[in-house]
């Protein structure tokens, strides 16, 4: 699988410009580098959220492709069905087999919290179809709130930072772990600043023979506090310290695919956005050694994983 | 009336075993099905037909009957024929994805077996929970017998996919009593029901990757109440075809189906109103009462959503008085929503004869023909006497 950015350059997007997402937001840059990768023809899914309020404004469309929106919590389900009738058809002879591929893009509320079930239950039920979570950690349609992808100690509208309690009291769960113990194909994490990963991902996932899943971090200016146009520095600042490490798993292997050199402190990581900022004090500083040790932590655990 | 132009196959079969034969002889591209008291022989029964490949779809075993429903919009959407069943918690777990369905005007189709809606937990039947989706922009036919529950299972698909209709339809049978109770049926030849079907041909689909279509888009204050009334417009509209096609099956079948059944209505002075397996059992106690030289009736009503107010009334405007039979409460309201129904066709019409409503038959209370028989004692003492006591009483209740 080869990348030539001069050619994907020169191809139309699938998401046409003109949608109302926020300047800087990273979940249009995500949507477009997988397509790319995935190529036509594509049906795609999306459950409530950024993306889907700002790409379906009726009478408006961004969706050069066909796409559907059912509800907040049932994209899986929702593909499972659009995929499962496409087998049928073509089984049946009722359409032929165009090699049409299936992809859902979804925030993490709808992945990590209200759409779990129905996640699980597409990827046990083995439906081939490539889901892509476009991580923010947090609810930002609906005004920044936190999801089970929220940072211990992070500021959203309802983990605020009170007198009595400073933020998020639990910390995020690693829903891409939970989802690779569904033995699936394909599993991988990934952030837009390394697009060549991000594209060589989606294009392993979508010819995983399959349910392929890959957790994208996708950076929020609104939600995390900070410039717009610093939506890639933030990404890759997310690797670098090991916040949000990018690797695969093929078949139930491992695979690291970076490794930062030197690992940055967890404190570059907490002054590059407002939504950390109650944090660098020194009453709050227990929380920085808590969230420091957490990164380490699971920062070991996957290099055993993957065997590095 | 025409002779049918096919022959039956009389058998013996319980509802949710007559409801997964017609499943089975329509054939559904996709079913995505949960199991769920008293449903739960339909999906068992057509997973065996998956499992020895006696039909050509695609079964999804979802892990929720919200599941069920979301898969059968990506079914539909994506252009060919879904179909689910359930009862009871399983419906009203779809609740949202319900409205979802019919805004996006997806002619699913869906076999209900009702149950009443905990708490307490009870399995037995009710009509609390297609009753919790009235509103829900679904297409809702009630059956009698376990026939009824065959015949409005095909009947159904053919009403959602009309083109001037496109609305999801389910058709609702009493759990226990009908789902699980042994009938006497005919069956029609597979053939015959394949060609009642016939081919679905959408205008739009998902699939159809030339012509990208964007399903299911965000509409604000600008445009969704149009949509809104458009799907309003499509269940009126629904009023002219439901009729149409109970015509069109009658001539295939010898059993004609309209909006609502008439029994020794037309010169009836005492009428009752009931959906479902009440029906029956009122038959048989209208009979009595006629032998007795009681003018007694029944509007035994097929279609409930859309409502066929002009129909209703005019079947019950000169009536001396009225009673309506509700299988569900609606908590903290003046009466059961089928009575709420027949009052405002009635009352809008220009009629105001005598009227009581009756809630029954909770969590499957047993209603039998002694209680039938006082309803219409009822009924004769208010006519003559005037209304005393409250319009909503309860039938079969321990006080
Ligand atoms: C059943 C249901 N509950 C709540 C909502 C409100 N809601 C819509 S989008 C959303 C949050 C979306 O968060 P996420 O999935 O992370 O996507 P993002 O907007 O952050 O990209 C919520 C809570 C809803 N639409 N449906
Ligand atoms: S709020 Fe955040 S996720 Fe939503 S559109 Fe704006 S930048 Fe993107
Ligand atoms: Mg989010």
């Amino acid at each position: 699988m080869v990348i030539n950015l001069k050619k994907m350059s020169a191809e139309q997007d699938l998401l046409a410009p003109g949608h109302r997402l926020c300047a800087g937001c990273a979940e249009s840059i995500v949507v477009r580098q997988v397509l790319h990768a995935v190529g036509q023809p594509v049906v795609v899914a999306s459950p409530t959220g950024c993306l889907e309020v700002a790409t379906s404004p009726y009478p408006y469309t961004s969706w050069r492709v066909p796409w559907i929106h059912s509800a907040f919590e049932n994209v899986a389900s929702t593909i499972s069905g659009v995929e499962t009738m496409y087998r049928s058809l073509v089984k049946q002879g009722k359409m032929e087999d165009k090699g049409i591929k299936f992809v859902v893009f979804a925030g993490d509320g709808a992945t990590y919290d209200i759409g779990l079930q129905f996640l699980s239950g597409a990827l046990e039920r083995g439906h081939k179809f490539l889901y892509v979570c476009l991580n923010n950690e947090a609810y930002m349609n609906t005004g920044i709130q936190r999801s089970s992808a929220t940072p211990l100690g992070a500021w959203t509208t309802t983990s605020p930072v009170g007198t009595a309690i400073p933020g998020k009291r639990e910390n995020r769960k690693d829903i891409t772990a939970i989802v690779a113990a569904h033995d699936i194909p394909y599993v991988a994490q990934a952030a837009p600043h390394a697009w060549r990963d991000l594209i060589t991902k989606a294009q392993k996932a979508i010819a995983a023979d399959g349910p392929s899943f890959i957790n994208v971090l996708a950076p929020c200016q609104r939600g995390w506090r900070y410039p717009p146009e610093e939506t890639i520095a933030i990404s890759r600042l997310a690797v670098e310290t090991c916040v949000w490490p990018i690797y695969e798993v093929v078949d139930g292997e491992w695979k690291l695919n970076y490794r930062p050199s030197p690992k940055k402190p967890i404190t570059d990581w907490l002054q590059s956005q407002g939504r950390f900022r109650h944090l660098l004090t020194s009453e709050n500083r227990h929380i920085v050694d808590a969230l420091q040790e957490i990164v380490d932590q699971q920062w070991a655990k996957l290099l055993e994983r993957c065997r590095v | 009336m025409v002779s049918p132009k096919v022959r039956g196959k009389p058998v013996a079969l319980d509802g949710d075993r007559a409801v997964a034969e017609a499943i089975r002889q329509m054939s559904p591209d996709v079913v995505a099905a949960y199991p769920i008291t008293p449903q739960t022989e339909i999906v068992m029964r057509f997973s065996e037909f998956v499992a020895n490949g006696e039909v050509d779809t695609e079964f999804i075993p979802v892990e929720s009957e919200h599941a069920a429903m979301s898969a059968c919009i990506g079914a539909s959407a994506a252009g060919g024929r879904a179909q689910t069943a359930t009862a009871g918690a399983g419906l009203a777990f779809m609740w949202e994805v319900l409205w979802v369905a019919s805004g996006t005007r997806l002619p699913i189709v869906m076999h209900v077996v009702n149950r009443s809606l905990s708490a307490p937990l009870n399995i037995h039947c009710d009509h609390s929970d297609s009753m919790g989706a009235r509103d829900a922009g679904w297409i809702q036919l009630y059956d009698e017998t376990v026939q009824e529950a065959y015949d409005n299972a095909i009947q159904a698909l053919r009403i959602a996919e009309h083109p001037d209709v496109m609305l999801p339809t389910l058709h609702a049978m009493d759990g226990f009593i009908l789902g699980h109770g042994l009938e006497r049926l005919e069956l029609l030849p597979d053939d015959a029901v394949r060609e009642f079907v016939g081919v679905y041909k959408p205008e739009h689909s998902l699939l159809d990757v030339d012509h990208p279509v964007t399903y299911g888009p965000m509409e604000l204050t600008d445009y969704f109440f149009e949509h809104k009334r458009q799907q309003a417009a499509a269940m009126e509209r629904a009023l002219e075809i439901i009729p149409q096609i109970g015509e069109e099956y009658g001539m295939l079948t010898g059993r004609y189906y309209g909006l609502m059944e008439g029994y020794r209505l037309e010169d009836a002075e005492f009428a009752t109103v009931a959906l479902g397996s009440t029906a029956g059992t009122i038959k048989t106690v209208v009979d009595e009462l006629r032998d007795q030289g009681v003018k007694a009736g029944l509007l035994k009503l097929r279609c409930f959503r859309p409502f066929p107010a002009t129909t209703v009334a005019e079947a019950l405007g000169d009536k001396k008085a009225i009673a309506v039979l509700d299988r569900s409460l609606s908590f903290g309201a003046q009466c059961g929503p089928l009575f709420l129904e027949v009052i405002t066709a009635l009352f809008t019409h220009g009629f105001s004869p005598k009227v009581l409503n009756y809630a029954y038959g909770l969590g499957g209370r047993d209603i039998v023909p002694a209680q039938i028989h006082q309803v219409y004692k009822d009924l004769i003492d208010i006519d003559r006497e005037g209304l005393a006591g409250p319009s909503l009483r309860y039938l079969g209740l321990r006080e």
